[in-house]
């Protein structure tokens, strides 16, 4: 049991603890910013595990875009206004069986094949932006390049998805 | 530190995502539970890619890839639940039943009838 043990054992518990509250929270407002504390303690197991990088692109992209664009769809589906919305469907119970065997299948599984890998964080080479920048520029140029595509395609199309249909010209006027 | 913990938190917050994809009827709160099965996926990519030492350090490219995805994602998903509200003005995916093979509201009406 060391340090890096207790740190992401803790982290980790945070984690799961508010990600079961973005779940089950009464109010869609309050499950996004428990949203935010479950993203912020993975950035933190992304420190323990030495993936520097990843954890502030997951500060920035998750809390500070994503995280900001669910508040704004439950704003703009006026899901908080007035009574409490009923935020669950009638299928709770299967959807509880269903989680609790994919997450206890997957855990008792992974766990015992991997029982006893130990990472060694110490001697890992730290992924901070040089090394990922590098390795993203030399092995991975043309994932990136696909990437940027898929962006620039997910940008149009939710343009065009939230276009209101009161903007179309009518060609025949 | 032990690679079991990091796969343990993973599998449990897959999951809880599983859970909530499955419960929640707010397409918004639908979304949320998909971004917690993403950051599973994420946190066992970055676990094993500690773990491998991985000179290319894929683990942690791919897990930046799987984030883009996820933007992506969520960018056109609210696109998509912003046009579904305006056109039933309703966020409750269970309500938007105009593709369903059977209505069981309906079908339950007409059963009463005959």
């Amino acid at each position: 049991m060391t340090l890096a043990d207790a740190v992401f054992g803790l982290l980790g518990v945070v984690c799961l603890a508010s990600a079961v509250l973005v779940v089950t929270s009464r109010n869609v407002i309050h499950a996004a910013l428990w949203l935010v504390v479950c993203f912020g303690a993975l950035a933190g197991c992304y420190l323990v595990l030495t993936a520097e990088f990843v954890a502030w692109v997951q500060v920035l992209i998750y809390i500070g875009a994503i995280v900001v664009l669910m508040l704004f769809g439950a704003m703009l589906t006026r899901a908080p206004t007035g009574q409490q919305q009923e935020l669950d469907s009638r299928n709770r119970p299967i959807a509880a069986l269903t989680g609790l065997a994919a997450g206890g299948t997957l855990c008792v599984l992974v766990v015992s094949a991997f029982r006893g890998a130990y990472v060694d964080v110490h001697h890992v080479a730290v992924g901070d932006g040089k090394v990922i920048g590098t390795a993203v520029f030399r092995y991975f140029v043309l994932p990136f390049e696909l990437a940027s595509v898929l962006l620039l395609a997910a940008l149009v199309g939710a343009i065009v998805l939230s276009r209101r249909p009161t903007d179309r010209r009518d060609p025949t006027p | 530190m032990h690679l079991s913990i990091a796969l343990a938190v993973s599998a449990l917050l897959f999951g809880v995502g599983v859970y909530g994809l499955l419960a929640r009827s707010n397409a918004v709160a639908v979304l949320m539970a998909v971004e917690l099965m993403l950051n599973a996926a994420n946190l066992d990519l970055v676990a094993f890619d500690a773990w491998w030492r991985d000179t290319m350090h894929a683990g942690q490219v791919f897990a930046l890839f799987v984030v883009v995805v996820a933007a992506a994602e969520v960018g056109v998903g609210l696109a998509i639940v912003l046009a579904v509200f305006r056109l039933c003005e309703t966020a409750a995916i269970d309500e938007v039943r105009a593709l369903a093979d059977r209505d069981p509201v309906l079908s339950s009406a007409a059963e009463a009838e005959a």
